[in-house]
Formats: C-alpha cells, structure tokens, sequence
C-alpha cells in the first residue's frame, strides 16, 4: 500500500518537472553521440586541413574495421547481460593462426580462413561452459579464459612473430608466405573504398538485420533483459547466452583475420588493446539515438567515434597516451546521458 | 508493572484508512499475539511501532511516559526491537554471527576502536546466557534460517530491547526448531521481555501466546486472554460475523481427468505434491503466506529444478525438465511476481504478448512483424487492455493492464492447464473482476485452472473445490458446502485436517 501511495506522489513530482527541461534532455539522450561526431569533424577540420579529405576518412574506415568487428562481437555477450573479456586474445591467437597455417604450413586461403575461426568458435564455447555450466560469474571465467589463450599463442609462437621467409627451428626458411589473396582482405580495395571497411559495413548491417528482424535476435534480448521471466515464458535461455559467447569468439577470430592479413604479419598479442577499444565502442552504442540498450548500429558509431577522435589528435600531434584520458572522458559523456535516462525512465 | 501502550493510531496511505483508532498495550514479560487476515493491518501497526512508517495521529508511550518514534533508530533507542520475517534483508552475509550481532553498534561511534576478542567473548556470554547454540565465528551466509533468526533475536537482546516484535518467526522453521525458538521465547519472558507475536499458525498461539489481539479491517476486534478462548472461536473472530460461504456458480464441471500430479516434489519445501484436475474445472489452492504455495505451482511447471514426479495430461506421461517442456506439453504459468517474473518491463505490449508464441508468429526464423501486429491488438481488443498502441512500453500500463498482458501471452493457441500465482495481486478492484472473470471464461470453454491464492473471497467466488497447503503439504480437500472462510482458516493454520470426498 506504501508503494501505491509513493507511486502517486513521485508520478505528482514527474509532472510537476517542466516539459521543456524533459525536452532537452530527451534531445541530449537521443542525438548526444551524433552531436559529438559532428562537434569533433568540425573542430578536426578547422584546426587541420588535411583531416576532411577522402581518403584520411578511408583510412579511418580501415583502422575502425578491427576494432568494430571486435565491438560487434563484445555486442552480443552485453545483450545477453554478460560480458567477454577474452575477445583481445582471441584476436590474438586468430591472428597467429592464420600466420602459421600460411607460412609454417602452407595452406591456401580456405584453411587459413577456417582455422582461425574454428579456434573462436571454440574458445566461445568454452566460455559458455564454464560461465552456464560451472556457473563461475562471466567476468571472472572470461578473465581466466583471456590468460589461457593469451598463454596458448605466446608458447606456440615461442614469443616470436610469424612473417614471410622467417627462419625456422631448423634453419632453413619457412616454406610459405602471406599469399595475395589473403592479403587483400585487410589491404585490397574495391573502386577506391577499403576491402576492410566494405566488409565491417557489410557485418555491421548483417548483424543489425539478425537482431532486428529474426526471432533469435529478439529472443537475445528478452535473455539479457530478464532471465528469469524469458525462461518462465519458454525461452532456452542457456542456449541464446551460449549463442552469444559463440557469436563474441567468431567475430574475435574474424577481426583477428583482417588483422593479420592488415599488416601481413603473424604478430603476437596483437589483439591486447582491441579488447578495451571494443568495450568502449559498444558501452558508447548504448547511448546513439537513445536505444539505451547494446545495438549493432551504435557500436558502429562508437567505433567511429573513437576512430575519428584518434585519427583527430594524432593529425593534431597528442601523444598516444595523453588520447587515452581523452578517449575516458568521452565514454563517461557517452554513457552519463544513457543511464541518467535508464534512471528516470525503466526503474519506476 | 512495566508497560507499552500504543494509543489511538491512525494511519493511511492516501485514500485508504489502514489502521483506524488502534489501542494496545503490550506487559512486561508477556507474549502478545497479533493476530488478523492478510491486510487487516499488522504489519503497518509494526512498522509504525519500530520506526519505518510515519503514524498520522495517536501515541506510543512507556509506563505512561511518551515516546517519540519517528525513525528506526528512535524505536531502538526507546527499547523496541524486531525480527523481521525477511531475515536476509537484516543481516549482512560476509560477516561472522559475532559481528551482525554487534552491527549497530557500529553506527553510534564509527571511530571507536573494537577489539575482536573482546567482542567474541561478549557475544558468547550473550549466546550462553540465552541458551543459543550458535558459533559467533560462524559466517551469516553458511547460517540456516532458524540460526540467521537467532543472531537477530541475539542482536537485539544485546542492546537490552524491553519490547521484542516477532514477525512470523515460525513460518520457515521445522518442528525442532520452533521448540527451540518457544524455548528461547520463553527465556525472555523471564527476563521480562514483552513480546509481540505475529502469526496465523493457531496451535502455536495457543501454545506460546498469553493474549492475544484481533485486528479487523484496520481496528482492534478483540483483546483476551488466550485461555479464555478457543481456536474455531479465534478464527470467527478473525473473519467476523459473515462466515464467507461459497457463491454458488452454475457450470458444469465434466468428470473426464485432464491432469494429474504425481508425486511432483517441490524441492524448497521437502514435500510430494498429488493433485487432479478435471476439463472445466478451477480448484483453488489456498494456504498463508510461507505455506509454499509459489513453491508448488513453480515445481508443477517444471521451473524449480528438473522435475521429479510424474505428470499425466492428455493420456501421456510427461516429466518437465524446464518450463519450456511444461508450454509445449500445454501448461502455462502466470507467475506471482508479475514485474519480476511474468512480464518483460523493458519490452513493448506487443513483444509481451507473442512471447511463448513467437514460432508461431516467424518463418525460418524470421519474425512477421504485421502478424505480431494484429495478434496483440486482438488480444488486446479481447482483453481490455488500456494501451494507446501494441508498441507501447508495457511499464508505461498499470498493474491491472499488465496482468491481463501476463495472461493474454498464453492465450494463442491450444494451451489446456493454466497455473495462476496470487493473479490479483497488486491490482485495483475493477481488475480484480475482469481477470477473474477471464479465468471463469477459460474455465467455461474447459480449460483446466489451478488457482493459488492467500485471498479467501477470491477462493470462494471463483472456486469449483479448494485444496489448502499447510508447512508444503495438501491438507484439506473443501468440496460443496464445506467451502467457507473458517475450513480454509482451520486448515490453513493447522488445525485438523479434513478430507471429504466428494
């Protein structure tokens, strides 16, 4: 009866808080990240003015495929209420695969494609195990799962890189190469646009149309947003988390592909800052047009976001580290206006 | 001899008069029961009493001398304590019994140095004295119930409380551990504790309590001495004058079996569960709070754990392993905690309602969003949900329209046994009417309907045959005439258990 009476009281308060105040935040909560898009592109370009030309927005394109792919994958585990900290070093060990399979082994395209992404695939499994089944909380088997594959790339490299005609244990050569083919995924361009950036467009709207329009997508959602009542109403709720962490190995090992075909290297702990980078992409997705939940769409403008902030200062000569304080406070400024409003809005 | 003497206190909550006038006065060294139906308003009396609510009029004072309660630390400080029927929302689990015992100690002087040592030592004399049988070393969260309420009766016997509320205190305990309790309560009463007991359970009240007072519709009824009175006589009195019979409704019930239970375990209450349920027929499940009604209809469900038990529907045998094997098979469950459980807050009316149907409303996996459409909005139309659109957020609805949501997700196709938990909870009374009349209407077209509920009236009114649940257990089967308020009473408190077959 007390919450009855309060509800009627706070529901007297709401009303009385001006239209106008709500108006303006709902604009802030709604437009916010676009705005500060638009706010950086505009002060990039006056103080630098190499910064709006095409092919600086191409480059920027390319260098936010990775990690975009990385922020699709971290996506999913956030829908589904959990969270993947092991996708940095599934980038990692995708990346020393293929290397390896092409030139240790010399395997053509198919194989150095499969194998990475049979090992993220694996790797999402696993975490699903331990996080559904053994039921360890998602952050801390993750944790655990991130320092296992990390471990694993580094003892099968020896610590080394993997590139052309490196010698091998033995002392003769190593018989592959990164063959052209490969090497396009990451470096070739199709009527002037990046291979890479066509292809993260491509996945960026894949995943949007799953999420949207298909019954998993929905039933992933429910997942995240109230275990209990989804599986109450008969949804295999073990199965959509398990689909998640799978989906969050597969995009790991697909980044790690672009990756290694990008720089024509098999290097290790390549994908270490991919994993901080993608987080932050998502977490900022939460906020574009005021979805206020995980979407493939706002991940891809926080890619963007933190592409273009990056590509800005480093135009601008900031030192690398002194961005990182930069690329903080953005993400506080992202995030601010979602959960103010999740505060007004969802818990009543 | 020391006295507490509640006033004349008033309280409501907006419109609603909860406690009208009430006057009450508790002795040193007596065990008071409060007694009284669901909303009869203990539980307000009690808050206001320790602190947690504001009273609008009326006094509380102690051997005539005023007291002013206004916050919880007032209550504490004048010598008033309580053992709330939640244990978990009072003690904090990563400490040991020693330190919750001394919790509130802390707020008094946070920059006080405490010496572990001295405190253990004080918390086993405390426990020695007390006859508690508890390690003060132990951690709260490897506690059980029984134990977790031992450390808050310890807690407040150690800041010396004078008065002592218990709330329901026997309604998770086995037998052995309510000895326990009435021996510790008895303790207390030596000590010239007074003590103010909450319960519906009749053997104990006569077992444990010296007076007693009946509330009733937010007044006192009655105060006496326990002696004086008897158990039925108790109970009448709870319920007053009216001896609610059953309304009668004419439809007929076939004799045609659609599901049986057997020996479905219900694993939080330890207990089987048998029950059968005829095409067409409602049969109410009533019992008090903690009598593990939720419980049972979860485990019906297949939703506590794998079940363990047998199901028969339809000719088949059927044993759930999750809620999703329950739906396929045809049963369906509207959950207690509507905003918890039985909805998705974050999600439109429209993705509510086609929820358990969602296959049905997508092809290869791909959702027909106009399917989706026109469902809701004819579910909609049939139920008189009050929506401005299928996608509106359905937090946005009130209770009673998000009810209606919770039960229209089931209604799409072939579903035979619906499971309804406590369905009227929480919503306004013109609600209360569509959604029982909606579950007369499911009945009608011979539906078969498990009505869990701890609202007689609405037993009563909607009921073809009541089974009641004591401590887990079906202890009575009402049939016909034997359905009236003081039956449900005397079963549901543990009175004698009554098997008519009809």
């Amino acid at each position: 009866m007390k919450s009855a009476a309060e509800l009627a009281h706070t529901q007297k308060q709401n009303a009385l808080v001006t239209p106008f105040k709500n108006k303006i935040v709902h604009f802030f909560v709604k437009y916010g990240t676009l705005l500060v898009i638009l706010a950086l592109i505009v002060s990039f370009t006056l103080l630098n003015d190499r910064f709006l030309t095409y092919s600086n927005f191409a480059d920027i394109l390319r260098s936010i495929s990775i990690v975009t792919l990385v922020a699709l994958g971290v996506t999913f585990t956030l829908i589904v209420g959990g969270f993947d900290l092991s996708v940095g070093s599934t980038v990692s060990l995708a990346t020393i695969a293929s290397g390896a399979s092409l030139v240790w082994y010399r395997q053509e395209l198919l194989v150095a494609l499969l194998i990475p992404i049979l090992l993220g695939i694996v790797i999402g499994l696993i975490n699903a195990f331990i996080t559904i089944k053994i039921r360890i909380p998602d952050l801390l088997a993750t944790l655990a799962v991130m320092y296992i594959v990390n471990g694993i790339q580094l003892t099968y490299t020896k610590g080394f890189s993997i590139y052309n005609n490196m010698p091998m244990d033995d002392g003769t050569t190593a018989p592959g190469k990164f063959i052209p083919s490969f090497l396009f995924i990451g470096q070739g361009e199709i009527a002037g646009v990046p291979f890479p950036a066509i292809f993260m467009i491509f996945c960026v709207i894949l995943v949007h149309l799953f999420l949207t329009y298909t019954r998993a997508g929905r039933l992933l959602y429910m997942t995240g947003s109230n275990r209990e009542a989804a599986r109450l109403s008969g949804v295999a709720v073990q199965r959509y988390r398990t689909l998640a962490y799978v989906l969050s190995g597969l995009f790991a090992s697909i980044a790690g592909i672009v990756l290694a075909s990008r720089i024509g290297t098999g290097q290790v702990s390549a994908g270490a800052p991919l994993l901080m980078d993608g987080v932050a992409a998502a977490l900022i997705g939460y906020s574009v047009l005021g979805a206020g939940k995980p979407n493939a769409l706002g991940t891809f403008v926080g890619a963007v976001l933190i592409g273009i902030l990056l590509n800005g200062l480093t135009m601008l000569n900031v030192p690398y580290y002194a961005q990182d304080i930069i690329k903080g406070t953005i993400l506080i400024g992202a995030l601010a206006f979602t959960f103010y409003q999740n505060k007004r809005e969802i818990k009543m | 001899m020391n006295q507490l003497t509640i006033h004349n206190i008033s309280k409501s909550f907006g419109s609603t008069t909860v406690l009208k006038n009430v006057s009450l006065t508790i002795h040193a060294g007596e065990v008071h029961a409060l007694l009284g139906t669901n909303g009869a308003g203990k539980s307000t009396l009690m808050k206001i009493v320790c602190g947690d609510y504001e009273r609008d009029s009326g006094s509380i004072s102690y051997n005539g001398q005023p007291l002013s309660i206004r916050t919880p630390s007032d209550a504490k400080k004048a010598g008033i304590g309580i053992v709330v029927q939640e244990v978990d929302t009072a003690l904090f689990p990563a400490l040991s019994v020693a330190e919750n015992i001394w919790a509130d100690s802390l707020n008094q002087s946070p920059f006080k140095l405490y010496s572990s040592k001295k405190e253990r030592k004080k918390t086993k004399q405390l426990l020695a004295t007390l006859g508690i049988p508890l390690n003060p070393d132990k951690l709260a969260s490897d506690c059980t119930l029984s134990e977790k309420q031992l450390i808050l009766i310890a807690r407040a016997m150690a800041h010396d409380v004078q008065y002592l509320i218990l709330d329901e205190p026997t309604a998770p305990l086995s037998i052995e551990e309510t000895q326990l309790l009435f021996h510790l309560i008895n303790k207390l009463k030596k000590k010239g504790v007074g003590i103010i007991y909450i319960s519906h359970r009749m053997p104990e009240i006569e077992e444990i309590s010296d007076r007693f007072t009946i509330l009733r519709d937010g007044k006192v009824h009655l105060t006496t001495e326990t002696k004086a009175v008897s158990a039925d006589e108790i109970i009448t009195n709870m319920l007053g004058s009216a001896i609610g019979n059953k309304k009668e409704r004419k439809r007929q019930v076939s004799n045609h079996t659609l599901f049986r239970a057997e020996n479905v375990h219900v694993p939080e209450t330890g207990k089987n569960i048998n029950l059968e349920l005829n095409h067409g027929e409602i049969i109410g499940v009533a019992g008090l709070v903690g009598a593990g009604k939720s419980e049972t209809a979860l485990a019906l469900f297949g939703a506590s754990k794998p079940q363990k038990g047998k199901i028969h529907l339809h000719n088949r045998t059927y044993r759930f392993r999750s809620p999703s094997d329950a739906i396929d098979a045809g049963v369906c469950l509207i959950p207690e905690e509507r905003r918890k459980t039985g909805i998705l807050l974050d999600f439109s009316l429209s993705d509510n309602l086609t929820l358990p149907s969602l296959r049905r409303h997508s092809k290869n996996g791909l959702l027909n969003r106009k399917k989706e459409e026109n469902y809701a909005s004819n579910q909609i139309n049939q139920l008189g949900i009050k929506a401005s659109s299928t996608r509106q957020p359905i937090h946005h609805l009130s209770g009673g329209n998000q009810q209606k949501a919770a039960i229209g997700k089931w209604l799409d196709a072939d579903r035979n046994v619906f499971l309804f938990d406590e369905p009227t909870k929480g919503i306004d009374i013109k609600a209360k009417t569509e959604v029982l009349s909606l579950i007369k209407h499911l009945a009608d077209e011979g539906k078969g309907i498990l009505y869990f509920s701890s609202e007689i009236d609405e037993l009563l009114e909607i009921s073809d045959k009541i089974l009641v649940m004591y401590d887990g257990e079906i202890t009575a089967t009402l049939t016909g005439d034997n359905m009236n308020q003081s039956a449900i009473m005397q079963a549901a408190t543990g009175g004698t258990t009554i098997e008519i077959s009809s």
